[in-house]
């Protein structure tokens, strides 16, 4: 079996609305694999197919070497899923959560205590708490914990990291890169976009469909267009000014720059300066940049 | 009160058995400014932002918001403040035209003021066409849009957004950036929390909450020179895991 995970024209629709729109995609064994996009992409519909939870419209998809339709008892005892919304029961402690999920799984905590030993580690002091009484990311470390206490093969994290703050989101892709050590084939949804960088290879989604797809490097470099980062001391007016030059492709607030395309494939930076001079701009800087993952996000949704 | 200021904070507590959540936090906020309320998960945002939306009771110290007592009227703030969250939403079943009738309602416009609004609502965000179609069959973008517009139907001075675009694609995220600093121009004060730290730029100020404190005050420019950094996301990894500094 070449591909820990193989998936072929899979659709799914409800109603009218085509939630995943014929997606085709095989991940390595031992891959971190990221789905990048906002709401409403499929990325949840798309692991709920192939966690056997849904069963797909169209298409197929293996994983783990079973077919997500037939063999699907078989795929549930191999792979881990952790969805997006927490689903562990409130009720039951820490401990008796992680006992429940293991001996369901026909294992016990102490058998794979080593995979879960960093993660369950921070939680222990907690052991006897109701899971529903548990912080935002303790309750986080409690369901990867449960997601892994059978030792599957293949990881799905629904959006792990929705909502949670920049430095507990870099915390949690460090658990993500030692699972990964571990040979775990990981397969993670997220709406942040700098995400991107930490995965082996990336799916840009939108709308069901895969904008893009493969190494953060190479859909980096499909850019194919000149991009400038551009300041002034009056940012709003500034935006205003650009969006309304006839020679603008695209201009957007970057934090504390905005990112400008025009549609001739580059411009002259000193006669673009003087313009914006004239319009009453002060402190003025334009510089040519490499474009990131937003960008070329943002560029691949216009098209 | 001073007329200046739409929201006054002074040592405001709130405790839990012997937990305290928010520790004397004390802040002011000029009307018309957006105000970027940042912090890590649990650092106590979410518990000042109840008291100040008139929904929690502080423990201790003094606040009002658009000119009104935090402990003693906090049925007139929840009339003047706008309220918007990624999970308090439209309601699905509801179309655009009946959801604005609505919320209008709810927030006591007459008739007649709730006619010209759906008018004005649905002119502003262009979507003539949609107005009949039901909530739930709109992209999520355009929901985010009518549902900030909802917020502040009842033009409120001030507008409280907490997460508001979380989840949301690049572009119409910066879109709703757009509305936010067109309600500022309109002297709508703005408190928002985010997770995009991107976002925190765009902010007039931002408030970072360290274990029910505020640990920093500033404006975006103001912060990065006091913590030597390019960016938001570094000022705000040095202030909220102190300890993980080299």
């Amino acid at each position: 079996m070449e591909y820990a995970v193989s998936v072929k024209n899979i659709s799914k629709s409800f109603d009218e609305t085509k939630a995943v729109d014929d997606i085709s995609f095989d991940v390595k064994h031992g891959e971190l694999f990221g789905f990048i996009g906002p709401d409403g992409a499929g990325k949840t519909t798309l692991f709920r197919m192939l966690t056997t939870l849904l069963l797909p419209g169209s298409g197929s998809a293996v994983v783990d070497g079973f077919d997500i339709v037939k063999d699907y008892k078989k795929i549930r005892s191999s792979v881990g899923y952790m969805p997006g919304r927490f689903s562990l029961y409130q009720d039951l402690s820490v401990e008796e959560n992680l006992k429940f999920f293991a001996r369901v799984f026909g294992t016990t905590i102490e058998k794979n205590y080593d995979l879960i030993k960093d993660i369950y580690i921070m939680l222990e002091p907690f052991n006897k708490r109701r899971a529903g009484q548990l912080s935002g990311g303790m309750k986080q470390k409690l369901a990867l914990s449960c997601a892994l206490i059978h030792r599957p093969d293949v990881l799905f994290l629904d959006e792990p990291t929705t909502g949670v703050d920049p430095v507990s989101r870099n915390e949690f892709w460090e658990m993500l890169g030692k699972l990964k050590n571990e040979g775990i084939t990981i397969l993670v949804s997220t709406p942040y976009m700098d995400e991107a960088s930490k995965c082996d290879r990336i799916a840009l989604m939108q709308k069901g469909k895969i904008l893009d797809i493969g190494f953060l490097r190479d859909i980096i470099g499909k850019y194919g267009k000149k991009i400038y980062a551009v300041r002034s001391d009056n940012m709003h007016k500034l935006i205003l000014d650009i969006r309304s030059d006839e020679n603008t492709e695209s201009v957007y607030s970057f934090g504390d720059f905005l990112h400008y395309t025009d549609k001739h494939g580059g411009i002259d930076i000193e006669r673009m300066k003087n313009i914006l001079m004239s319009e009453g701009h002060t402190n003025l800087t334009i510089q040519e940049i490499n474009p990131g993952i937003e960008d070329c996000f943002m560029s691949l949704m216009n098209k | 009160m001073d007329d200046k200021y739409i929201i006054t904070v002074k040592d405001l507590t709130k405790k839990f058995g012997s937990f305290i959540a928010v520790d004397k936090i004390s802040f002011e906020v000029p009307a018309g400014e957006i105000f970027g309320f940042l912090g890590a998960n649990g650092a106590g945002k979410t518990t000042a932002m109840r008291m100040l939306c008139g929904l929690s009771i502080p423990s201790s110290g003094t606040a009002t918001v658009a000119g009104f007592d935090v402990y003693k009227q906090t049925e007139q703030i929840k009339k003047n403040i706008g309220y918007m969250s990624q999970k308090f939403s439209l309601y699905e079943d509801l179309t655009v035209k009946e959801n604005i009738d609505f919320y209008g309602g709810v927030y006591g416009l007459s008739k007649e003021k709730r006619k010209e609004k759906t008018e004005f609502l649905i002119d502003l965000l262009k979507i003539e066409d949609a107005k009949n179609k039901l909530i739930k069959s709109l992209p999520l973008g355009w929901k985010q849009k009518l549902a900030f517009s909802i917020a502040i139907i009842h033009e409120p001075k001030i507008v409280f957004l907490d997460e508001p675009t979380g989840g949301v694609d690049p572009i119409t995220r910066r879109q709703f950036w757009d509305m936010i600093y067109e309600a500022a121009d309109r002297n709508v004060t703005v408190f928002v929390t985010t997770h995009y730290m991107d976002e925190a730029e765009y902010c007039s100020r931002i408030s970072m909450m360290v274990d029910g404190r505020i640990a920093a005050l500033d404006t975006p420019g103001n912060l990065k020179k006091q913590f030597g950094v390019e960016t938001m996301h570094e000022v705000f990894v040095k202030l909220a895991r102190p300890q993980s500094n080299e």
